[in-house]
This record gives structure tokens, sequence and C-alpha cells, in this order.
């Protein structure tokens, strides 16, 4: 570290100790190393430090001292971004949200909750269970990642077909802008006047301005819930019967489809019950109102049979509804175990193009020489390869993440996109060309410059600077010291 | 069907270059609303029509901006699916970019989502003269700010809308509205409880002394649940909530202002005895009169929301809901942000933008 970093360091943190708790600001490296990469690891850099606010006003202060010495601020909620989003920079001071915790209220008539931004997703549903009420977007990690974070990166779940991404379920949110101004954007009404400003901070990956606060819609619980699981001997046979569900009139809660290497791997984790001979698994949760519930899964039931599934099995009560998802909730660390590293992209695309997307990759994994495993949200097209390599054989890293780009680009060639629901954070950088042209990058840098005109909030993340390569020499020199 | 990109990428240009502005125009069908139209010359992208594809397994329709709703709607019947949000038309010209544009949605919005929401991605004109392509045809798409949705609201301000893609979804195999006599205030309770707790609810709106509520789903599960819920089930149910949606029921035959509140659900009624109507489970709500817009707002503000003139002849003032000083920074900036020299659709939205 140079002097002039480590100067600007201290003169920092006298002034930040002015406002903020000692234990609040963290400058030293070791207590600093939990925050060097969020859950994309092979991404990781340490901070100029870490701050801690307790209060909205004390996040306010810290964004009126940065901006005012011209310092970056990353903001971070739990951590468990898949993009490098929340990725530090040496010259940039971290802003964690970790310490607002708190559920502020649940109002069960209207079915809202308003939050601090660090509330963890699970913990919002479980506040409002008492009411008969939870919030829809269920994100894999929804068990650690928080509301704030969700708001960033516009978080989905295996839910998205029928109750909507974060942006189709958050109403409003108080926000710090870069010069620490506190702004309300939307309100409890189901639209405001004027363009849509919680549209463009919705997924925004902390480049537009601070949440602080988080009003969402809740729902009512299902009172019933049905899975139907079914397995296929190819691929395509259980993309048409995805197509064929759809096709007559169902939206089912969640429709999930499993490649036979993350079938193997998940039910030797989970004991599900999987078919571990079958090369593709369909899982189709119905739920709603109970009659409804058994109309749609014997509906499903039948067209799985007459599709060609080879076995169709269906939950007959929760605790097997239960079992039959743990295998695919715990499809990633399954996969995880048949391999030193494993590396998850995210890519959508229209679902018929499944079987040739599938082949393509096989492809490519077959050049590359390393093996990949998907697991598919069938009902909105977005997909999940996980890439299976050896960080510790030279060259192999780099290798992976060519492999992944090289997937990224299929999905925007079939007329799908780059993420679906990770982020592009620093990870996707590159392959924003491919589905950007130069004109569209341009309008998106113009869009954060009316929230942050002098570019501190999150630097080099989400969206690529055009006109030299700085950052993608940055990403391989982090890459390669991780 | 006519794709006319080139020519309004003209129109654009001949804009740029003679530092004049364009009122954008399609079926006309929503001139009423927003501020007085005051630009150099009109761009009509009524012509600028045809669906360019749609792929009824995927969920997806993608159109051009001219497409009339009523074209839009037809096809998809003809595969059983909707549009969710059951737009209002105001009149048979209404075209999809107008519908975005003015992000206006039917009674079903609470339950089924927005035009908004439906948004996937659009392509757009910027004051640029380029010709920008945002989002998608996929259901999730998180590359890049959304751009697709900021435009609901933005009532063209930002750029020519000349192309969208929707999720559309399936039409209900059944439905069926309940109809039973209640004062204002039971009615917005009765919404929210039921709105709670129910699965079923596409709509629920109280009007003339009466709460409607309608449901959807399979016909034996509606039949049932209607059985248990109470009320009378209403003959002809299309032709009450069109005459909501389009507001062709009475209520709106009057000449005097009518006052769009888009507020908390629940929120407890106020001036019980003007002329009211309470949509979207109670988060929408109508007021027919002459009042003075501040003190609308801040009744609008104690109730967790806005308010906006949505009819009425004062359209040279402000009719949309006052912004903060930060939004009002914001929505100046991004307005440079897509149109620096401030071709499209001069104070259209607010008069200094």
């Amino acid at each position: 570290m140079n002097s002039h970093t480590s100067s600007l360091r201290n003169d920092l943190a006298k002034e930040l100790h002015r406002f903020m708790s000692a234990g609040c600001v963290i400058s030293d490296a070791e207590t600093q190393r939990p925050y060097e990469s969020d859950g994309l690891a092979i991404y990781a850099a340490m901070p100029l430090m870490v701050v801690l606010p307790e209060t909205v006003e004390q996040v306010q202060n810290v964004m009126r001292l940065c901006h005012k010495r011209g310092v970056p601020v990353i903001a971070r909620g739990a951590g468990t971004g898949l993009s490098a989003g929340a990725m530090p920079r040496e010259d940039a001071v971290v802003l964690s949200l970790a310490k607002f915790q708190n559920v502020l209220d649940i109002d069960p008539q209207s079915r809202t909750a308003r939050l601090q931004p660090g509330v963890r997703n699970l913990a919002i549903s479980e506040a409002a269970a008492e009411y008969g009420l939870y919030y829809a977007p269920d994100p894999s990690s929804q068990i650690a990642c928080t509301i704030g974070g969700n708001v960033a990166e516009n978080s989905g779940g295996v839910h998205c077909l029928k109750y909507g991404l974060t942006v189709h379920n958050v109403l409003s949110v108080e926000l710090v802008t870069v010069e620490g101004d506190l702004l309300s954007l939307g309100t409890e009404g189901l639209d405001s006047a004027g363009i849509d400003l919680m549209a463009l901070i919705t997924g925004s990956e902390g480049l537009l301005g601070i949440v602080t606060e988080v009003t969402v819609r809740l729902l009512p619980i299902p009172s019933s819930a049905r899975l139907v699981m079914a397995a296929f001997d190819n691929v395509q046979a259980a993309g048409d019967a995805v197509g064929a569900v759809i096709s007559d009139g169902i939206i089912p809660a969640g429709l999930e489809m499993m490649d036979s290497h993350a079938i193997i791997a998940a039910e030797s984790f989970a004991n599900a019950g999987y078919p571990t001979d079958a090369d593709a698994l369909l899982l189709c949760e119905v739920d709603g109102d109970s009659d409804e519930v058994q109309d749609q899964s014997v509906r499903v039931e039948q067209l799985f049979y007459s599709l060609g599934a080879t076995v169709v099995r269906m939950s007959r009560n929760d605790e097997e509804r239960a079992l039959l998802w743990k295998g695919r909730k715990s499809a990633f660390p399954a996969v995880g175990r048949l391999s030193p590293d494993y590396y998850c992209m995210d890519g959508t695309i229209p679902r018929g193009q499944l079987s040739y997307v599938l082949t393509e990759m096989q492809r490519l994994s077959e050049e590359y020489g390393l093996r990949v495993a998907n697991v598919f949200h069938a009902g909105d097209g977005n997909l999940h390869p996980l890439i299976l390599f050896d960080a510790s054989k030279p060259g192999e890293t780099e290798k992976t993440e060519e492999f992944g780009g090289r997937i990224l680009e299929l999905c925007v060639k079939v007329g799908g996109c780059i993420t679906g629901e990770h982020g592009v954070g620093v990870e996707k950088l590159r392959q924003m060309s491919v589905q950007f042209s130069r004109e569209e990058i341009e309008q998106f840098h113009r869009v954060k410059a009316a929230f942050d005109p002098e570019g501190t909030l999150n630097p080099g993340k989400g969206v690529p600077v055009l006109k030299n390569c700085q950052e993608y020499r940055a990403i391989d020199a982090a890459a390669s010291t991780s | 069907m006519t794709d006319q990109t080139i020519e309004l990428l003209e129109q654009v240009n001949a804009a740029r270059s003679s530092n004049s502005t364009l009122n954008i125009l399609g079926g006309c069908s929503k001139r009423f609303l927003g501020r007085e139209q005051t630009a150099d010359a009109a761009l009509d992208v009524s012509k600028h029509t045809g669906i360019v594809s749609y792929e009824p397994v995927e969920l997806v329709l993608t159109a051009r901006a001219g497409t009339r709703l009523l074209d839009i709607e037809a096809a998809l019947a003809e595969q059983g699916q909707a549009l969710a949000f059951d737009p209002p038309h105001f009149s048979e010209q209404a075209t999809l970019g107008g519908t975005l544009a003015c992000n206006q949605s039917g009674p079903a919005r609470p339950w089924q989502g927005s035009v908004r929401d439906a948004v996937l991605g659009i392509r757009l004109i910027n004051g640029r003269g380029e010709h920008l392509r945002f989002g998608g045809q996929v259901m999730k798409n998180v590359a890049g700010y959304d751009v697709s949705r900021a435009q609901a609201g933005a009532y063209g301000t930002l750029g020519v809308i000349t192309e969208i893609s929707l999720k559309v979804l399936p039409k209900p195999k059944a439905t069926l509205t309940l109809v039973q006599t209640l004062d204002a205030a039971s009615a917005i309770q009765a919404m929210n409880e039921r709105a709670g707790k129910s699965q079923l609810l596409a709509g629920a709106c109280w009007v003339d002394g009466a709460l409607y509520l309608r449901l959807s789903g399979s016909p034996a599960v509606v039949a049932g649940a209607a059985k248990e819920w109470g009320g009378n089930e209403l003959d002809d149910e299309l032709s009450f909530w069109r005459s909501i949606r389009e507001q062709q029921h009475s209520f709106f035959s009057s000449v005097e202002n009518v006052w769009r509140f888009s507020i908390r659900s629940s929120a407890t009624l106020w001036r019980q005895d003007a002329p009211w109507i309470i949509d979207w489970g109670g988060a929408q709500r109508w007021l027919r009169g002459e009042f003075d817009f501040a003190t609308l707002e801040a009744e609008a503000s104690d109730a967790k929301g806005q308010v906006s003139l949505f009819r009425g002849e004062r359209r040279n003032d402000e009719v949309f809901a006052t912004l903060s000083p930060g939004g009002k920074l914001l929505h100046q900036r991004l307005k440079k942000a897509f149109d620096p020299q401030g071709i499209f659709n001069p104070g259209r939205l607010y008069s200094w933008m």
C-alpha cells in the first residue's frame, strides 16, 4: 500500500470516529478480511476500510464525507452475491448495512412490511407468518441474503413465473444519495407519478444509491401446495412437457429442471427419491386454493405421463413436498461435492431453445475438458450451469471463466440474456458488450450519471467502460492473485 | 403491419437539427391525460404496427408500439391467453405504446400486475436519434438498468417507444362477480381482509353503495368460493368491469374534475360525503369535483400515496403529484440523460420537464 492510501485511511478514520463508535469503523487488515469478496470468492480485493453505520443519519454522514473527499463507496448486504457486485477496491470504503436488521412494521391490513435493508429475506416471511402472509421472492440464499441486497440485484428465486421478481414485490424505498441526501421513492400505493424510479433502483447493483429502508408487499400464504416430480429419458421430452403445462393454462408456482449430472449429485446428497437413471427431472409445484391445487396437480400428472415421463410422483403431504424440494435446493452444494470447485453461471434463454443450448453446452464441455451440470428454472427460462473445475490446477480457473463466458454468449445468441438474477457485478462486464451496443451502454452510463455524477458509487461494476479495457485487466489481475 | 422505424428516426433527426419539439401520438385515446401538449409538431407512431413475434408457450409477445390493444388482445384470445393487466382502452385506437407510456392498467392490477410489471423489454429512440434495445424477451433479465419499466408513467418524455415485449398469461378458466350492499368504510375493510386471505380475488371495487368482488380460477373452485363468500352473483359482470375500466360508468359522465388517488389500500375513507369510486381493493380511488390540488395532496400523503388530476380542463397547471426536491432533480437529470435537447413531449409530464 502506498503512503497516499495510508494517510487517506488515517484521515478518514479520524473523521468517521467523530460520529461513529470505534467498533463500527474497521481499518485493520485482519478484521477487514471477511469483506474481501462476496459469494463469488474468486474475485477478491482488500478495501480501504469497512464501515458499519447504525443509523440512517450515520449513513448520510459517511456518504457526505466520502463525497467531499471523492472516495468511492461500495454498499454491502450479507455478501451472498454471485457476481462480485460487492467486491472491494483498495481506494474504496465498503459500507455494510449489516446493522440494519429490524422489521420496522408489518401492516396486516394493507399487507405490507416496512424493513431495514439488513433484514434477511426469510425473516420477512417468518415475521409475517402470524398474519397468514409471506414475502414471495425466495432466492436460494434466502436464509442469509438481505432485502437490501435483493433490491440491489432484483433477486428472483424458484417462484418467479407466478409471483414475480423483487421489482414486482417492492413498493417503496428510502435512499441515501451519493451526496448524502435522503430520498423517498415509490409510495404505499401501487404506482407513483413520473418516471418509474423504483424500476431503475431495483437491480441497480449499488450503483445509484444506498437503500436504507424498503417497503414490500406481502401475499396470503397459499392454503395448499403440491409438487409433481417427473423423470424423462431425454431433455427434449422434458422441455416439451414444460411447454405442455403452460399451454394448458397452468401457471405453476415453481417449475424446475435438472439434468442427469445434477440429478445424481442431488440424490446422493439429499436422498429425495429421484430416479438416478433419468436424463432430465422436472419438479412442478402448484399452489393456491386447495380444490384448485387438486385440479391442477392431477392435470399436470396426466400431462407428464402422456408426454412420456418414465416416473411420476406427486407429494401427498408437506413433508414429501419438502423432501422432493430438498434435492433441488441442495443441488449447488451437492454438485460441489463432485469436484474441488464449481462455478455457477446464470443466463436466461427462451424455453424453446433449451434442447439446443444443452447440446451446445455439452459440446463446449468437451472442448474445454470441463464437466458441467445444469439446474434450470424452467418456468422462466433461467439456466444455472455449474462448471466443475479445480482451482489448484494452473490455468483451470481462467479456462473455466472462458467457458462460462461462452455459455453466456450462447444465451444471447438464442435470444436470451447474460444474467437472470445474479447481476453483472464485475463478473459479467465483458459479456455486457455482447448483449448491448455501444450506444446502449453509453445510455446506461448517462442513467448512472443522473444519480451519481462523479461515479463514486460502486465504480467499475455493472456497466463496462467502453473506451478502454482497464477494467478487464483489473479483473484478470484480481482473479490471478486470489 | 408496417415497420416505420426509418421514418420515425428521420423525423426525430429532423427535429434534432431544427431544434424543434415533438408530440408523440399513437391512437390519441389518452390525449386527455397529462398536461397540455405544446410541441411544435406531431410524431405519429400509430402506423408503426404489427405483432413481431408471439410464442404462446413462452408466454411472450413482442409488438410494435403503434399496434392497437384490440389487435393484440384478439391474437392472444385465439390462443386462450390475455393481457393480465387488463388495460383500459378509452377508444378503439388505443395502442400498446401509449398504454405503457401512461402506465394504464385495469381492475385486476393489484392481483395480476400492471403493464409495467408485464414489460420484459423495449426498443426506444432517444433524443440523440439512437434506436436502442433494453431488456429482452425472457422473464428474467438483470443486465443493465431497467430502462424498459422506467418508461411506465414517463409519458414519452424519455424517448419514442417503438417496440415492446410483454409477458402474457393464460385467460382464467372462469370468473364470477359477487355484489353486496355495503357502506364505503366496511367495503374497504372487506376488500383488504379478503385480499389477505384468498388467492382467487381478481377485482375489488366499491361504487354506488355496493361492493363488487371478482373471483377468478377454475369453474368449480370459483363457484364453491362464491357460496362461501356470500353476496349475489352479478349477471353481466363483463359490462360492469368494463364500465369501471373504461370510465363509462355514470360517475365519470359529469364534466367535473376527476382526481385519481394511488394510496395505501386500507387507508380510512375521508370526505365521506364526496362522490368516490374505490377500486383496486382500495389502492386506487376516484374522487369527483372541484378541489384545491394542494389540499388533496396533503390528504393523499396522509393516506401514504399520491393524487393527480386525471380528467379536467385545467391542464396548463401541474396535474401530477408534486415531486420532492430530490425527486425533481433526478427527473431533470434523467430527462437530460435521454433527451438532452428536450425534443419529446415537452411539459406533458411536468411544466419544468
